[in-house]
């Protein structure tokens, strides 16, 4: 039990560090399923001495929410605006991966400063759901198209639902089904919305997006820095 | 007894890997034993020195097979401790491999050729990185078992490692395995069979030696080879059955079984581009650091 738990773990923080490595959208949308997938399943492990039938429906419904529907949706969204099936990353893969063994080193000191305090039975669950958090947050800023930094959105809630499930085993069920129906939403308006910048700017580089200009306009020649 | 056995038995590995990768291509290859005569012949060789060389390139050969028959000194043989040990001795080994890499390195660039010299500069450059990632495979070997020494490791492994630190061995596991293909340059990272210069870097570098230099450096490759394929197997099958001698041939076995997986690996896979790996590299070394943290000192920090 332990030892599985402990790999289920290691196969999240390697998820990390795939989506930081990556180069490819499709592939890393679906790393990013398949850890919230799988952090839904640990939360049903966790449990496994006491489970009910309405938390088990209720951690497998949101594996299904994060491991098909959202994916899902990103991938239709990417469908839709037709660009180029690359991350174009503002910092380099290498200098991402570091960054991520840098995020490792001081989530496993935080984290284990948070487990002896809080009453947890898996202070390596709590490391590894920070270092996600950072892996989220990183990828929010360090991309430069909007469809990843609905992914960087994505993993991160990755990381609170973990540190949830962590450190407050026993937290509202029925917050976390309104958290996970806000993402929900939020990632299919996200999805139009990128559809959109697409339509309008022909490209949904959010670094190009800076430049104020009106609908009657005409477009200035060449694009805009 | 066991450096010996290691010295004896390493062409023979290299022979494995070899005959594996022919019979997965249609063909039947070499004897087993065609390394060993390899050698021989090698060695019967006269050596022809380019005028612009000097002293380095005659010593260089043999000093690398030197610090790596030392290194072999510091590796136990499955269960058997090393002829030498003693707390701390993993870092000698890392730097003893670091030193045969260098002298190697010195006889290339000695030589004044720009492939040798290309050669070169992409195996410091690649060493580099692949040093780190040993460096942390083997820390996180001594999270695991507590063990400053590369013996006492191994003693300490068959006795529930793999039952309480599953997770972190299999990481450790593929972590060794990718340093072992990048240090001895094996497909994806290096083509051992390749004859265009400009794709070389492990080869690219000897193009100038013959005769018993060349021979050293082959042998030397050999040992490295079964050093790091014996690190692996004595990870992946820690068995202890308590009589010596079948420990050993289990350890052989595994060894062996090494030989025949890098040997799929070479047939299955193709060549990375050489910007890609240096990214590989830091992978390994990332699992190999995921490894560390995973391992159940006492949880992931210190």
């Amino acid at each position: 039990m332990n030892s599985l738990l402990v790999a289920a773990a290691g196969l999240v923080a390697l998820l990390d560090f795939r989506l930081l490595g990556g180069s490819r959208l499709v592939p890393i949308i679906r790393a990013a399923a398949l850890q919230g997938a799988l952090l839904a399943l640990v939360s049903v492990a966790l449990r496994a001495r006491e489970v009910e039938l309405g938390f088990a429906a209720l951690a497998l419904g949101s594996a299904v929410i994060k491991g098909y529907l959202l994916p899902a949706l990103l991938l239709r969204a990417l469908r839709q605006v037709e660009i180029r099936r690359e991350v174009e990353p503002l910092v380099g893969y290498n200098l991402s991966l570091l960054i991520g063994a840098a995020g490792l080193g001081l989530s496993a000191l935080l984290g284990a400063r948070i487990a002896a305090n809080a009453a947890t039975s898996t202070p390596l669950l709590v490391s590894v759901a920070l270092f996600t958090m950072w892996t989220g947050l990183f990828l929010i800023v360090a991309r430069r198209k909007a469809v990843t930094q609905v992914l960087g959105y994505l993993v991160f809630e990755n990381g609170i639902y973990g540190f949830g499930v962590a450190v407050a085993g026993e937290s509202p069920l029925l917050v976390e089904m309104g958290v996970l129906l806000d993402l929900l939403v939020a990632v299919f308006v996200m999805g139009i919305i990128i559809f959109h910048i697409q339509r309008d700017f022909s490209h949904i580089d959010v670094d190009r997006l800076a430049l104020l200009r009106d609908v009657d306009e005409p477009a200035p020649p060449g694009e805009a820095p | 007894m066991e450096l010996a056995l290691a010295l004896l038995l390493a062409p023979l590995l290299a022979g494995i890997v070899r005959r594996t990768k022919a019979i997965l291509a249609g063909r039947t290859g070499p004897p087993l034993l065609q390394a060993y005569r390899d050698l021989r012949k090698l060695l019967a060789r006269r050596s022809v020195y380019s005028r612009t060389t000097t002293w380095v390139f005659r010593a260089a050969p043999f000093a690398s097979l030197a610090a790596v028959a030392g290194a072999l000194a510091l590796t136990p043989c499955g269960l058997l401790p090393a002829p030498i040990a003693f707390p701390g001795d993993l870092l000698l080994l890392v730097y003893l491999l670091a030193l045969a890499r260098f002298a190697t390195a010195l006889a290339a660039l000695d030589t004044g050729s720009a492939f040798a010299g290309m050669g070169a500069s992409r195996e410091m450059a690649f060493g580099v990185l692949a040093e780190l990632a040993l460096l942390l495979a083997l820390a996180s070997l001594v999270r695991t078992t507590g063990a400053w020494s590369l013996s006492e490791m191994a003693g300490q492994l068959p006795e529930g490692a793999w039952g309480a630190s599953a997770g972190s061995l299999v990481l450790l596991a593929a972590a060794l395995l990718g340093i072992l293909l990048v240090e001895n340059a094996r497909i994806p990272f290096d083509d051992p069979a390749t004859h265009l210069e400009l794709t070389m870097i492990h080869e690219a570098m000897v193009l100038d030696h013959g005769g018993p230099e060349l021979a050293a450096i082959e042998g030397g490759a050999m040992l490295k080879l079964w050093l790091f394929a014996s690190l692996l197997a004595t990870v992946i099958a820690p068995i202890q059955t308590g009589a010596p001698w079948l420990d050993v041939g289990a350890h052989l076995g595994a060894v062996a079984l090494v030989g025949v997986a890098v040997g799929l690996i070479e047939s299955g896979m193709a060549r990375l581009p050489l910007l890609r790996v240096p990214q590989m590299l830091l992978a390994m070394a990332l699992l190999a650091l995921l490894s560390m943290a995973l391992a159940p000192g006492g949880g992931i920090a210190p």
